[in-house]
């Protein structure tokens, strides 16, 4: 493994022997790439897995119709479905992104409906005692008592979502973090496989940041009840 | 007659029913999407591409007898414990060490924040550079897989055990081994296990990612023509390549059923190591 | 000063009927009569107190008068209107009767303005302005000012129940069922609780369904103290408590109180050797 100067010369050079720096327009393509992969991923398993995960929690009979086939399928790593998703869908896009989405997907369904499930059933009901509908308690109580299970699963979401998706580049691709690392690999050029990997790092570092951020403040309730009051 | 009762209540609950009804329903929605070509003269999107379940069920009873297949889950497993025995192994002392450390998780912790946002399998050319053999560099990322998860969570478990105890230990004279054998191994249990279960998962992923990669790019290599050598991952890669493709749901499904018996085992085992847990 | 004192108003809604209440709980088959024959009637404006062993099945009639969950069989009326009966096993929950629990159920993500205002808004019977105006308005005179703008987890636990109250004070209920509302607190936040808890309610005359264990706090605030039977629970013994309201602390060491006491422990006591005994039986 090359030293840790050699990639740090690499990585600032105008001029980098191996062909990858933060003056060459390749490198912030690759990074683009990831990024965006990413993010549609992401985006997707929130936007569905979320109501999902929240009827999963809210209806029995939905859970119990549904969730057995979603417990069958959890188990397959996702890097499995990769042949599948190459036969399923047409192009070097789409196959990654599905595999990308799939494990995030299941980590957010999974911990919102845990969300649902660890809400306190008197929650519910001093909300009918008030006269709340159906409707007006899913609104006003399911979802945000939720909440914070919600934010742990988009965290995990994140996390995964990187983990499957440099597999998905380095098995097939032609752009992304993955694919420089594994085209360092096959070229023989050492300091790329690192610079790679140091991006990822802090590319995925942070995204669980903005995450986190952006979990603080919509539970704005959380972070001053911390540490307040007395507790019991 | 009250067991009779009870057996009727048991096979005649809704959850029970509605949980086969829906197995069956999906089962039949997938043979249906997989045959629409020629059933119906339309291709339904996406799942037309998937073998149907009947397809799948004939070749996977076929390679029951294979001993390559075999060979191929055992290989599999094979990896996914030593890595998985490793992490325990190592995540666990070193979790307690700077959780009971302050200087030591001072050194360590910034390291350790530093190398986790790396996936694991962004390790793997490094890996083969790095380890003499295929299959210690493949060891190596597996064992990275479930090492974080364990760490984080004995750190935080050993953290979180009430100070009190160790005042109430001290006080009546215990010595330190006696403190960290009664209070601090217990205390710090039903963590460990959870990080050990959720690792569990991570391995299945890596050691599947690791054999397609190294099936998908020949130049990890070493694999053979079988695809035996190079376990489930590669098994499935080597299908889909052959152009078999029952045979890639028939390794997928069986990465599922593994993955779900060695968490259900490793639940047990947790349970049993940890009897003051269980509810009444 | 006003013509009549607060307390002396007269209350005329709230009337508490419960009849031949039954209830079966039935996990698995293996049934579990938890309320077996139980009548009893509360009068409009009177603090009802019940006490009884543990898991004698109070909170299970609670529930059932709530909403909660279904009664096996039985009636309970309230102002002549029946909540649940033949034909009908579960009440409606509304806010005509408000719970407030034990461990505290305001809502943590809400803040204590929000929490108050929370009842008329999902009712409709206010626009979210007024409703939030009502709320400042009845938080001030229950003396909460100052804190609206705080969540549930900023503020003390004793500070938490009442501004539970107050937003079931809020919809103007006919009942309030409270379980065990104190039991987590010490006991001079507890005291505190109580004068606070008598001084809202002869402002508001509403009738009082409470569930306590501490017989002290039994017959300083009720009107009635009804002692349960072990489970299956009913009545087994009214005592009417004839010290008058307005009450203050000071009626704590009157002669008459401890009369009371010892009558109550001694009930207590006999039924709570039951439920022992039949704990031991059931291992
Ligand atoms: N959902 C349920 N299913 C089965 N049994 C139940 C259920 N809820 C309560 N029980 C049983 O019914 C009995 C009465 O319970 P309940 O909660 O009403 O007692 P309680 O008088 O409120 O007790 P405590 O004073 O401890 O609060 C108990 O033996 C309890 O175990
Ligand atoms: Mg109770």
């Amino acid at each position: 493994m090359p030293g840790l100067t050699v990639v740090f010369t690499e990585w600032v050079s105008k001029n980098p022997p191996y062909g990858l720096s933060i003056y060459t327009p390749e490198y912030y393509q690759h990074v683009l790439t990831s990024v965006q992969r990413v993010a549609i991923a992401f985006g997707l398993a929130t936007l569905l897995g979320v109501p999902f995960g929240l009827l999963l929690g809210w209806s029995r009979k939905f859970k119990d119709f549904v969730f057995p086939v979603f417990e069958i399928l959890r188990p397959i790593p996702a890097l499995a479905w990769v042949p599948l998703a190459i036969l399923m869908f047409k192009g070097t896009e789409s196959p990654v992104i599905f595999i990308t989405f799939l494990p995030a997907f299941f980590a957010t369904t999974l911990n919102t409906m845990l969300g649902v499930h660890s809400i306190d059933e008197s929650y519910i009901r001093a909300a009918y005692c008030l006269g709340a509908k159906r409707a007006q308690i899913f609104r006003h109580v399911v979802l945000p008592g939720a909440l914070p299970f919600i934010f742990t699963g988009l965290q995990i979401s994140m996390g995964v979502g990187w983990f499957s998706l440099v597999a998905g580049e380095m098995i097939s691709g032609e752009y992304g973090l993955g694919y420089v690392i594994y085209s360092g690999y096959t070229l023989v050029s050492y300091p790329v496989i690192a610079i790679g990997m140091i991006t990822l790092g802090l590319v995925g570092w942070i995204s669980s940041a903005l995450v986190r951020i952006v979990g603080t403040s919509l539970m704005q309730w959380r972070v001053r009840s911390l540490g307040l009051g007395d507790g019991s | 007659m009250r067991l009779a009762e009870e057996m009727k209540k048991r096979l005649f609950d809704p959850t029970r029913l509605r949980a086969i009804f829906a197995i069956v329903v999906f089962v039949v929605l997938w043979e249906l999407g997989s045959r629409s070509k020629d059933w119906f003269g339309y291709a339904a999107p996406w799942i037309s591409v998937i073998p149907a379940p009947d397809a799948v069920i004939v070749v996977w009873w076929g390679l029951l007898g294979d001993a390559g297949y075999w060979q191929s889950g055992y290989l599999s497993l094979l990896r996914v414990l030593s890595g998985f025995g490793a992490a325990l192994l190592i995540g666990v002392p070193l979790g307690l060490l700077m959780a009971l450390s302050r200087n030591f998780y001072g050194i360590v912790f910034p390291t350790f924040e530093v190398l986790r946002p790396i996936p694991p399998l962004a390790w793997v050319p490094a890996a083969i550079i790095f380890w003499p053999t295929q299959e210690l560099s493949i060891a190596f990322i597996t064992f990275l897989g479930a090492f974080y998860t364990i760490v984080i969570n004995t750190v935080d478990g050993a953290k979180s055990i009430d100070p009190r105890y160790f005042e109430a230990a001290r006080a009546m004279g215990s010595s330190g081994w006696d403190v960290f054998r009664r209070i601090i191994l217990p205390g710090t249990l039903p963590s460990i296990t959870l990080g050990a279960a959720v690792g569990m998962g991570i391995v299945w992923e890596v050691v599947v990612a690791a054999e397609m990669i190294s099936g998908g790019g020949s130049s990890m290599g070493g694999a053979g023509a079988s695809g035996a050598g190079g376990g489930l991952g590669f098994f499935i890669w080597n299908s889909y390549t052959g152009g078999s493709y029952e045979q890639i749901v028939v390794g997928m499904l069986s990465i599922g059923i593994a993955g779900y018996l060695s968490s259900g085992g490793l639940r047990m085992l947790g349970e049993w190591i940890t009897p003051w847990l269980r509810v009444r | 000063m006003s013509a009549t004192p607060l307390h002396k108003k007269v209350a005329t809604r709230g009337h508490l009927k419960i009849q031949d209440a039954h209830k079966v709980y039935d996990p698995e088959g293996a049934a579990v009569l938890a309320v077996d024959n139980c009548s009893l009637e509360i009068q409009p404006g009177e603090i009802c107190m019940i006490v009884g062993p543990s898991g004698c099945g109070k909170t299970t009639l609670l529930n059932a008068i709530a909403g909660f969950h279904s009664l096996t069989s039985g009636t309970i009326h309230l102002d002549g209107e029946m909540l649940c009966g033949p034909g009908k096993p579960k009440a409606e929950p509304g806010a005509d009767r408000i719970v407030v629990f034990q461990n505290g159920a305001l809502f943590p993500w809400k803040t204590n303005l929000e929490n108050v205002a929370f009842g008329p808004i999902m009712q409709g019977t206010m626009s979210p302005q007024e409703a939030r105006e009502k709320a400042r308005a009845i938080m001030a005179d229950a003396g909460l000012s100052g804190m609206e703008n705080n969540y549930p987890g900023e503020i003390s636990s004793g500070v938490r129940r009442r501004v539970e109250i107050v937003r079931a004070l809020m919809n103007d209920p006919k009942v309030l069922l409270l379980d065990e509302p104190y039991r987590a607190l010490d006991s001079l936040t507890k005291s505190v609780m109580h004068e606070a808890l008598l001084e809202i309610y002869y402002r508001n005359q509403v009738t009082i369904f409470f569930i306590t264990h501490d017989l002290e706090e039994a017959i300083f605030l009720g009107h009635r103290v009804v002692i349960m039977t072990t489970r299956p629970c009913k009545p087994k013994k009214i005592l009417t408590v004839d010290i008058p309201h307005p009450r203050d602390y000071s009626v704590l060491t009157s002669p008459r109180f401890r009369e009371l006491m010892d009558e109550t422990m001694e009930a207590v006591h006999e039924e709570a050797v039951k439920a022992f005994a039949a704990g031991e039986r059931e291992g």
